[in-house]
């Protein structure tokens, strides 16, 4: 069964031993005489500033945790979405709006105390 | 399902819904009326107002027969209505203790109140549930809310910390309880409780895979009511967590949890062979909840062993598994309501914020109910009837856990949960002893100036107080009435075959 | 192609382990709540297996209500997390130990 996807597996064997052979060849075989210019990162570029590993201000983790919040919201609007027209077809339509309406609705809840409290606002 | 039938089904059904939905959007009011107008004092009356309408309604419906609604995801009848009653009046109780406590600590956040409420509609969601789907969305909606108030005074060390220890603790066991219900849902090809137990567990693995995931569920169920060994989180959390909120998570959230594993226990697996398997968690609960008390200063962590050890009792009533053992233990999670948020209660009106955070030592109260008689003869009743002293409500909820467990043969759990509780007594009797008998010279080195620093009573406050301590005298002589009450929801034929 | 619904469960048996051993013995918080959604995730690969092998559409349905669960509980723990790391400058599970006795 595996049968179909033979040469896959030799495409992606080839290209993985190919990648290692040729890293392995250069770390042996090349010369290797490091410099403090040339292991910076930009090696002919302006001298870095400061760590790389700046801290983001809090602000982006909170937009963060409320874009995982409304984003996974989602979830119930996609099976909402593929049952739809069974349900219309059987004359459901107006209550599975309805349905939808409410859920929309405490979504909105949150949205305007999160407005209101100033959790989207960037300039602060 | 004929979709053209689903939703006058839906409107039909919706009364059933009556505590869930009025709660739940009153929670939505106010979180609106925070919006706009930030930490509004009339933010935890609606509240109030909300939680006590719906006990109300739930009251009426005691005497309702059981059925299921939402297709059969959901409870109704007496036995719902009367887990409801329990936590819905431990959320009312909770505001009221709440605003004078949360005012001095200026912590008065609007958000916290809307925060118990949907801590509540999960619980209820919780305590009706007929199918697992129910139970994991109740448990999840109640808990997560629950992370939240632990840790939200971010000022306080201790809170927050116990904030991530629930969390961390709180999302793996969520795993396993996940694992539980996917494994039993494997294996009987259905979430709802009364068709897991009539699925047929035919061949070798697939028993294995039902009673391996429903040992993991009981895994999540026992972290959630605290039983040992799964008690370790319960001490850190509750004293770091706003002394209120230790009560209603130390009371509503048994109540609920117990009730669905109830639920479970009689409609999902009725056979019983998970009888021994309980009784020993109960042994365990209540000999490590018991001795580890005795040593604490603490009266907040002293409160949370007791707290586990009370899990054992209840446990002993479930693992009789009769009529009489579920309806004791319903009875006896009533009283254990009543008598724990009286005492955090009592707890969160004698908290000043020293200079080592919020002080709760046993030592630095001696004496204190000379200054606060209301509060030191409530904490005195509450005391005692946690030991189970007569006529006091802890003791009658004993004795109904107690007896059925002899009745079913398993007099060993019943002679170690005696011996226990009369362990409990030192403990207990010590912390009245230290609040009438001590004065605040006995004790090196108290706050002069504590009595100024603690919260204010309020009369609702001091009175929910009263309330409870007279309740637990009333619990303690009348109460057969509520519990006839209780057996009828076992009895009744309804309860064991429901569709 | 098909493959057998057990090597599904076998992978996601797997995966949970893995997130629990994570949980047990990593000490970074973050890191700690990330072996908790896979653990989470992995028990979602379970019930998906056994719903489209017993054509029984209840067990995706928990699946929806998890993935939701799982999202607010990434919030409030991260929450949590920068609540703690703001006092203590560290998120290290075995420093965050102020009821120790």
């Amino acid at each position: 069964m595996f049968g179909d996807f033979v040469p896959l597996f030799l495409m992606i064997a080839l290209a993985l031993g190919l990648a290692l052979t040729l890293l392995a060849a250069a770390a042996y075989i090349g010369p290797s005489r490091p410099s403090e210019t040339k292991t910076m990162p930009y090696e002919s570029g302006m001298d870095p500033v400061g760590s790389a590993h700046e801290r983001y201000s809090v602000k982006f983790y909170l937009v963060a945790m409320i874009f995982i919040v409304f984003d996974v919201e989602v979830v119930f609007m996609w099976p909402w979405a593929a049952s739809f027209h069974s349900f219309v077809e059987s004359g459901a339509g107006l209550g599975v709006i309805a349905v939808l309406s409410l859920f929309t609705f405490i979504l909105l809840v949150g949205l305007l105390y999160d407005v209101k409290k100033g959790g989207l606002d960037f300039e602060q | 399902m004929d979709l053209s039938t689903a939703f006058p089904t839906l409107v039909t059904d919706l009364p059933a819904a009556f505590s869930m939905s009025v709660v739940g959007l009153v929670g939505l009011a106010m979180i609106v009326l925070d919006a706009f107008r930030n930490d509004h004092p009339a933010i935890p009356w609606l509240g109030v107002a909300a939680l006590g309408v719906s006990a109300a309604w739930e009251a009426t419906h005691l005497g309702a027969p059981q059925s299921t609604v939402f297709f059969e995801t959901l409870r109704t009848g007496g036995f719902v209505a009367f887990i409801n009653l329990i936590i819905l009046l431990t959320g009312l109780a909770t505001i009221l203790l709440s605003v004078p406590y949360l005012n001095q600590l200026r912590y008065d956040y609007g958000e916290v109140y809307a925060l118990i409420m949907f801590s509540t509609v999960g619980m209820i969601m919780l305590g009706s549930a007929n199918n697992m789907v129910s139970i994991f969305l109740g448990l999840e909606t109640m808990s997560v809310c629950l992370y939240v108030l632990t840790g939200f005074i971010r000022e306080d060390e201790g809170a927050v910390e116990s904030a991530l220890k629930y969390f961390l603790l709180g999302a793996f066991s969520t795993g396993f309880f996940l694992y539980g219900i996917a494994l039993m849902y494997g294996a009987t090809g259905t979430m709802a409780l009364p068709a897991m137990a009539a699925a047929e567990l035919g061949t070798l693995s697939t028993r294995l895979l039902f009673w391996g995931g429903f040992a993991l569920f009981l895994v999540g169920f026992f972290f959630k009511v605290s039983a040992a060994p799964f008690h370790m989180w319960t001490p850190d959390v509750y004293q770091g967590a706003p002394t209120p909120l230790t009560g209603y998570m130390s009371t509503a959230t048994k109540a609920a949890a117990f009730a669905a594993l109830i639920l479970v226990l009689v409609h999902a697996v009725p056979g019983g062979e998970w009888q021994l398997s309980v009784a020993a968690v109960a042994v365990l609960t209540m000999v490590i909840g018991n001795v580890m008390a005795l040593a604490q200063t603490n009266v907040k962590r002293l409160l949370a062993y007791s707290s586990i050890a009370h899990a054992g009792y209840v446990l002993v009533g479930l693992s009789a598994g009769t009529s009489a053992g579920y309806a004791g233990a319903l009875f006896y999670l009533l009283v254990y309501a009543v008598m724990n948020i009286g005492a955090f209660g009592v707890m969160s009106m004698l908290e000043w914020d020293g200079k080592e955070g919020r002080e709760q030592t046993l030592s630095s109260l001696a004496g204190i109910a000379n200054d606060r008689p209301v509060l030191g003869s409530t904490m005195g009743i509450f005391m005692l009837s946690l030991i189970g002293f007569p006529p006091l409500g802890g003791f009658a909820g004993k004795y109904f856990v107690f007896a059925p467990a002899v009745d079913a043969g398993l007099t060993w759990l019943v002679v170690i949960g005696v011996l226990m509780s009369a362990l409990s007594a030192y403990y207990y009797l010590r912390v009245v002893y230290v609040f009438w008998m001590q004065s605040a010279d006995d004790v090196e080195a108290t706050d002069p100036v504590r009595a100024a620093a603690f919260p204010r009573a309020t009369v609702a406050a001091t009175g929910t107080l009263v309330v409870c301590a007279v309740a637990l005298v009333v619990l303690g002589v009348f109460f057969g009435g509520v519990l006839e009450t209780t057996l009828g929801f076992f009895e009744s034929t309804a309860m064991a075959t429901a569709p | 192609m098909d493959v057998a619904p057990n090597w599904y469960l076998a992978l996601s048996a797997v995966l949970f382990t893995i997130g629990t051993f994570g949980v047990l013995f990593r000490r970074n918080a973050i890191v700690v709540l990330m072996s908790v959604e896979l653990m989470l995730n992995a028990v979602n690969l379970t019930l998906v297996t056994f719903s489209q092998s017993m054509g029984d559409p209840s067990g995706q349905l928990l699946v929806f209500f998890s993935i939701a669960v799982a999202a607010a509980e990434a919030a409030v723990g991260l929450a949590i997390v920068i609540a703690i790391f703001r006092s203590k400058v560290t998120v290290d599970i075995t420093e965050i130990n102020l009821f120790k006795h």
